[in-house]
């Protein structure tokens, strides 16, 4: 009787709430009343809007208009962050820019979550003797040095914007990849996971039906962290000579170019690639925390 | 204790085996055909045949391979194909000139970092905390490379305080010339130290001994000093000694920025002028380096914490 009596008094609104509310609705709920999440979100976004309008035509086509009179320019009215070399309005190319780290942050990071994901759950799910070799893999890709493994591979392929995320991809997966291994072990007997092969499930539905989905936030989280690894990387590789071809703009080729600028005092080019990549790299990192914070309520109750 | 030991060596013969064969694959088998690459864009195919006899690239596969791994048993991975000069000298005369930069480095982040993650990690929530975390976090938003150019700009061209590049090779001398590397160093590793040991402490400032120290009424600094700081000397530990090759191999962007004779300034020359054999050289001693200290760093880890060895 007097459980009858309380069930009346729970308002309908929150009863629903609590039953149809998944993970990931909880998460984003969560990820909603984050103000520094939201800020760095519509950051974000913004970028992605200028990246396509840049892309579409619609935004900053003198990018590739060269005047040979006017190179060099310092910020001024005309060009308001100065030219380059060929006189190229320095703002344009960083906004430019912009679709080069978005391509290599997004394909690079997506490779990499990719492999490692398919392989850390391979080798979490089965144990035995994949699991050994596929962490004797990993060991070992591990123990090369980061920036001499992509510089190999970019020689054996040849520089470019698609080696950039082939190389990058390739070579950042291993920390996903122990993430999720260790995830799927513990996962691999659960209950639930009984539960699946009782019913018939093969080994490729458990991994993929009903485990994944239970893992799925830690793609996420690397995925991001991967985006902002990808985008430093163009820089430091532009500058080993390992970038986008001349000529398309990048931040790491204007970041590289700066070496031979600043020697006539020539900042503005180095500013502006700076100034563009700080707002989308911090934006990414601030946004990876929140998501963080959302996804694994277990580390924000610190 | 032995057997843990013992067992570690062991896997080390695996490890070994995968960095000479990825590294293998990648320059003899998949990077095209390095005799034509060293003979030059204007070969003859003749002089092409020549020069892949020279190399021993006639031989099978399987004895090229285990040529490489005699390489690096012997130390002699041949010349170089830009300077010609023996690749074993070239390593041993970078050391120097790479730990003067990166050593001093290293200690003095170390020691500004950690005391002050400390006392962010104490202070957390508080708009100390949260105002350091924000000025990390836009530390680590700029390229390593924005660093060495501004640092390069600003205080060696436009201040003239230190000199732009160049080197002494005297031990009274090369201070001159590492100074500004290693407050570029320092600089380019605060953001991420920072970070990295706020998490460490956090983690461990929440473990019941913190609050069973602080309910029989110890003060904060020796909470800090003498619970906090010295449970979380294992992952401080294990940072320091995976740091190690790093230190020896050298920093490749500092390096070649201000002319430091080191090993990372001789990787970049080696990539700029795609010499082979020194990338490949550096590659697996590098690896082989990391593999070595990452075994100590095990040991270490092992005889600080018995779960580990036991389990």
């Amino acid at each position: 009787m007097s459980t009858v009596a309380t069930q009346n008094f729970v308002p309908v609104a929150e009863l629903k709430a609590a039953k149809g509310r998944s993970l990931w609705q909880d998460a984003f709920r969560r990820l909603r009343h984050e103000k520094v999440a939201m800020i760095s979100l519509a950051i974000i976004i913004a970028y992605l809007v200028m990246a396509a309008l840049c892309a579409a035509g619609l935004l900053f086509t003198n990018y590739n208009v060269t005047d040979h009179g006017a190179a060099y320019l310092p910020p001024g009215a005309g060009h308001w962050m100065g030219t380059d070399i060929f006189g190229r309005d320095v703002m344009a190319r960083a906004a430019h820019g912009t679709i080069t780290s978005l391509i290599v942050g997004f394909f690079g990071a997506a490779l990499a979550v990719v492999i490692g994901t398919v392989m850390g759950a391979i080798s979490g799910y089965f144990g035995g003797v994949i699991d050994e070799l596929i962490v004797w893999f990993y060991t070992t890709v591990d123990t090369i040095p980061y920036i001499l493994l992509v510089v190999a591979f970019s020689f054996v392929v040849g520089p470019g914007l698609s080696t950039l995320c082939l190389a990058i991809g390739l070579t950042s997966w291993i920390g996903h990849c122990r993430i999720v291994r260790s995830e799927f072990m513990k996962h691999r007997d659960r209950e639930y996971v009984h539960g699946a092969t009782a019913l018939g499930a093969g080994h490729a539905r458990r991994i993929f039906v009903h485990i994944l989905p239970n893992v799925f936030h830690l793609v996420l989280i690397n995925f991001s962290l991967g985006f902002v690894t990808a985008v430093k990387s163009e820089v430091i590789l532009s500058y080993l000579g390992l970038g986008v071809a001349a000529g398309t703009p990048s931040w790491g080729m204007m970041i590289s170019d700066a070496k031979l600028e600043l020697a006539r005092e020539v900042w503005w080019g180095l500013a502006a690639a700076t100034f563009f990549m700080f707002f989308l790299v911090l934006a990414f990192t601030l946004f990876n925390d929140a998501l963080r914070d959302a996804l694994d309520p277990k580390l924000k109750s610190r | 204790m032995l057997k843990f030991i013992l067992r570690r060596l062991l896997y080390m013969i695996p490890i070994f085996f995968g960095i000479t064969l990825v590294t293998f694959v990648l320059f003899n088998v998949a990077g095209g055909d390095p005799a034509a690459q060293a003979a030059g864009r204007y070969a003859t195919p003749d002089q092409i045949t020549v020069m892949r006899a020279e190399m021993g690239l006639n031989k099978p596969l399987l004895n090229q391979y285990f040529d490489l791994v005699t390489q690096l048993f012997t130390f002699d991975f041949g010349r170089s194909w830009s300077s010609k000069q023996q690749i074993s000298h070239l390593i041993t005369a970078g050391i120097g000139p790479s730990l003067t930069v990166t050593f001093p480095g290293f200690v003095i982040s170390l020691l500004i970092t950690i005391p002050l993650s400390l006392l962010v990690a104490h202070k957390r929530g508080t708009f100390f905390d949260k105002a350091t975390l924000v000025i990390c976090l836009a530390l680590t938003a700029i390229s390593s490379v924005v660093y060495v150019l501004a640092g390069q700009y600003f205080f060696a061209f436009r201040w003239g305080m230190f000199p732009i590049s160049g080197w002494d090779p005297s031990w009274d001398g090369r201070w001159q010339y590492a100074a500004l590397p290693i407050i570029i160093m320092v600089s380019l590793s605060l953001g991420s130290y920072i970070l990295f040991f706020r998490t460490v402490f956090l983690d461990e400032m929440y473990q019941d001994y913190v609050r069973t120290a602080r309910s029989k009424g110890l003060g904060n600094a020796k909470i800090l000093l003498k619970h906090v700081l010295r449970n979380a000397l294992v992952p401080i530990i294990t940072l320091v000694v995976l740091q190690v090759p790093f230190l020896i191999t050298g920093s490749l962007l500092t390096e070649s920025f201000f002319g430091i004779p080191g090993l990372g300034g001789l990787i970049y020359q080696a990539i700029q002028e795609a010499d082979f054999p020194v990338i490949k050289a550096m590659t697996i001693i590098s690896a082989v380096l990391y593999m070595v200290f990452q075994l100590i760093s095990d040991i270490l880890y092992a005889l600080v914490d018995p779960k580990i060895r036991l389990g």
